[in-house]
């Protein structure tokens, strides 16, 4: 055993370089060439202030189009789920709350699942279009817009990928829907 | 809906398209042919053997290579306790993150070390960018420890008496260099191209348009989630794991880590037929653990696509299925899929919140991680499932009234005890951990997040993660107190290396025994009868025996609902 010892610590060592240091180091040259530099995708708004384009954030005014609940109300410095059980009372009593809120907001909309429920990193930036289009009526009558104009706008943010579900980001949507009012 | 659909199958046909070469390279790699990476990776391998003074052609028996394998393990935890419990001052902790505690280190470091990926922590808060660097690293070694323990087991096998089974340095050495480095650099640069964060920076404010002040944590992701998918260790960068939207950006971005951590184990079950040429069995391997794991992910998809009946009983709309812990972008079925892949698979990588899946989904997601062979981890999967055959081969030789053998080699009661051992190991380890963790609710009851059947569905599934080496979890769980942190730390130690002693020990018998060759009297165990066989053993020594703890658990709360 003992002549196995001082070999396997070189080993680690010789290996550490490999896979701690140059790894890294050629994925982060390769970013570097990337026009956004590894830094993540942004997104600006009309006066010109930067934001991580999916790094969801809190919409609860009734001016933007709403996202998602959050279990880590939106604060990216951490992230998680509720992690509540399907059939927990208190969780149910919450979703029930939100589905009463949402209502009073949209009344006559259909409520889908996902504006009612939290999202697995809390940080979710998109709503499903079902979510998107529920809100159209209460946008256009607060912004004073067409509900026309309005329904336009979610039609061009709505992203319609040939493999999985289609989506809107609400950061984008909101950030055209200022400029549209201005 | 039918982008959905379309995108689960898609995925499951590109992994096993990609597998079948990426299986015979593999296959040439441990049989040290020449492959057309040679001119790049024998400089290397060299250098990186210079430096250690390791003779790569010295041949090992089974014993010396399971003492190479725990020695050089054994360092890596005594590495990663220190660094652990010194990060606060060691470089690269732009957060200044704290110490971890010795509890939280112990298990930090074993979860780790044994490629599961517990993580009873948060990425952003409980270690610092020079501690994830050496997790990443544990990443890659642990992963190729699995594998190379699985090349010591194909070269037993080879035709003829096999005194030797290769050397474990040099199995180990090539699955870094020529498999496991060389394809996270390119999942990495897919990674990049699709907005994966890369970068040293520490967290950033940011004051929203709605005006909120919020800080944003970002780092070397792109470098991390690569080997976290092909070594199936699954341990997330961030706290919320690829559901988090810098983890996981798009739905591109989700089908290639999910492919990623599917490949390894399906190209060793082909690598394992090449070597021994024997594709034939190789396939048979592969058809059993298909059937296996669509069993478990087909019932999921469609559970979560019919959406929570409770909510639907609001008046909410069920189209997009249950939602509570899942992301948009993702979607119910793709969501569904994942969550049985990570688990048979023991990547333990989430997309979305396991706790909040329908009950029978969860059920689902323990008997993946219980039966533990559908696929399974970075090598260690094959190593389970052989354990499995052994005592198929045995149990189907009593029946037919045959010796038992396997591939040539005859299997005595030496070879059964130590599969039985590793066999019964798992549920033992598992329902005693949940058995006193219930009996103790002084260290238990206040660490859980949900009350009922799903708080002790939380507890089953803390264990039986840690057994499997996966790392999922019900994350609910207030899971880093001493209790969870050391009970779990000794149930991974023992479900790691026993699972990858045995099949080794029995593979090095086997292999110095006389090689009979096949005639009229040999059962046939590349075909669909002895797949059904094997199939058959597994439902009956690994799912049946946690029945009554699922009764308690999943099963009461679905019958419990609505």
């Amino acid at each position: 055993m003992k002549q196995q010892i001082i070999p396997a610590i070189r080993l680690t060592v010789a290996l550490m370089v490999l896979c701690v240091i140059i790894y890294p180091l050629l994925l982060s040259g390769f970013a570097r060439c990337t026009p956004e530099k590894g830094k993540g995708e942004k997104v600006a708004d009309r006066n010109g202030k930067s934001y991580y384009a999916h790094i969801g954030q809190r919409f609860d005014s009734v001016i933007y189009f709403n996202s998602r609940p959050s279990a880590v109300a939106y604060n990216a410095a951490g992230s998680g789920g509720s992690n509540k059980g399907p059939d927990n009372p208190d969780y149910l009593k919450e979703v029930q709350q939100r589905v009463t809120d949402f209502k009073q907001k949209n009344p006559g909309a259909i409520i889908p699942a996902d504006i009612v429920t939290a999202s697995g990193s809390g940080l979710d930036p998109d709503i499903s279009v079902a979510a998107a289009n529920a809100q159209v009526p209460r946008i256009a009558a607060v912004r004073k817009l067409s509900q026309q104009a309005v329904q336009e706008l979610v039609h061009r943010h709505t992203s319609r990928p040939l493999l999985g579900p289609q989506k809107i980001n609400v950061l984008k949507l909101n950030i055209d829907l200022d400029q549209l009012t201005h | 809906m039918n982008t959905e659909i379309s995108g689960i199958i898609i995925m499951f046909v590109f992994t096993l398209l990609l597998s079948l070469p990426l299986g015979r390279y593999i296959a040439r790699v441990y049989a040290n042919e020449r492959t057309f990476s040679d001119p790049v990776f024998n400089p290397i391998e060299r250098f990186l053997f210079k430096c250690s003074g390791i003779d790569p052609h010295k041949e090992q028996n089974w014993k010396q290579q399971l003492t190479a394998l725990l020695v050089i393990n054994f360092i890596w935890f005594f590495l990663g306790m220190f660094i652990l419990l010194n990060q606060s001052w060691l470089p690269l902790n732009p957060d200044h993150n704290p110490d971890q505690t010795p509890d939280q280190a112990f298990n930090t470091t074993i979860s780790f070390l044994v490629n599961c990926n517990l993580q009873h922590y948060s990425g952003e808060t409980g270690v610092s960018y020079f501690s994830q660097l050496y997790l990443m690293f544990l990443q890659f070694v642990t992963a190729a420890t699995g594998m190379a323990a699985a090349a010591a087991v194909f070269h037993a096998f080879r035709k003829g008496t096999q005194q030797t089974l290769g050397n474990f340095y040099t199995a180990f050495v090539r699955s870094i260099t020529r498999i496991l480095l060389p394809l996270s650099i390119i999942i990495g640069m897919i990674l990049i191209l699709n907005h994966t964060p890369m970068t040293f920076e520490g967290k950033q404010q940011m004051i929203t348009l709605q005006g909120d002040t919020t800080y944003v944590s970002t780092g070397p992701v792109a470098a991390f989630v690569p080997i976290k998918h092909l070594g199936t260790n699954g341990g997330g960068f961030f706290g919320a794991n690829s559901s988090h939207p810098l983890e996981n950006v798009n739905y591109l971005t989700n089908m290639t880590q999910m492919i990623a951590q599917m490949l390894i184990p399906f190209a060793m079950v082909f690598a394992f037929g090449q070597f021994l040429n024997r594709r034939k069995l190789g396939w048979a391997i592969w058809c059993v653990m298909t059937l296996g794991f669509l069993a478990l992910c087909i019932p999921n998809i469609i559970m979560e696509m019919n959406g929570n009946p409770n909510i639907t009983a609001m008046g909410v709309s069920p189209a997009l299925g249950a939602m509570e812990g899942k992301e948009v972008r993702f979607g119910a079925p793709a969501s569904a899929y994942w969550s049985i892949a990570t688990t048979v698979i023991s990547t333990g990588s989430i997309n979305s919140m396991h706790s909040s899946y329908m009950p029978l989904s969860g059920m689902n997601m323990l008997l993946a991680m219980m039966t533990n062979c559908f696929y399974g981890g970075c090598g260690v999967g094959i190593l389970n499932y052989f354990v499995f055959i052994i005592l198929a081969v045995f149990i189907s030789g009593l029946m037919v009234g045959r010796t038992p053998e396997f591939l040539g080699k005859k299997i005595e009661a030496r070879e059964m005890k130590i599969a039985m051992i590793v066999a019964l190991l798992h549920p033992l380890l598992i329902l005693t951990g949940t058995a006193l963790a219930a009996a103790l609710p002084s260290q238990t009851a206040s660490t859980l997040a949900n009350p009922g059947f799903h708080g002790f569905t939380e507890m089953l599934y803390e264990y039986t993660s840690s057994a499997a080496n996966n790392g999922s979890g019900f994350e609910g769980l207030g899971d880093n107190t001493p209790w969870w942190n050391i009970s779990t730390g000794f149930v991974l130690i023992l479900s790691r290396y026993l699972p990858i002693i045995g099949p080794v020990a029995i593979a090095g018998i086997l292999g110095a025994k006389k090689y009979i060759p096949e005639s009229a009297g040999t059962l046939k165990t590349d075909t669909a009868t002895f797949g059904f066989m094997v199939f058959a053993v597994i439902i009956i020594v690994a799912a049946l025996s946690f029945f009554p703890a699922l009764t308690l658990g999943p099963i009461a709360e679905y019958f419990g609902m609505g």
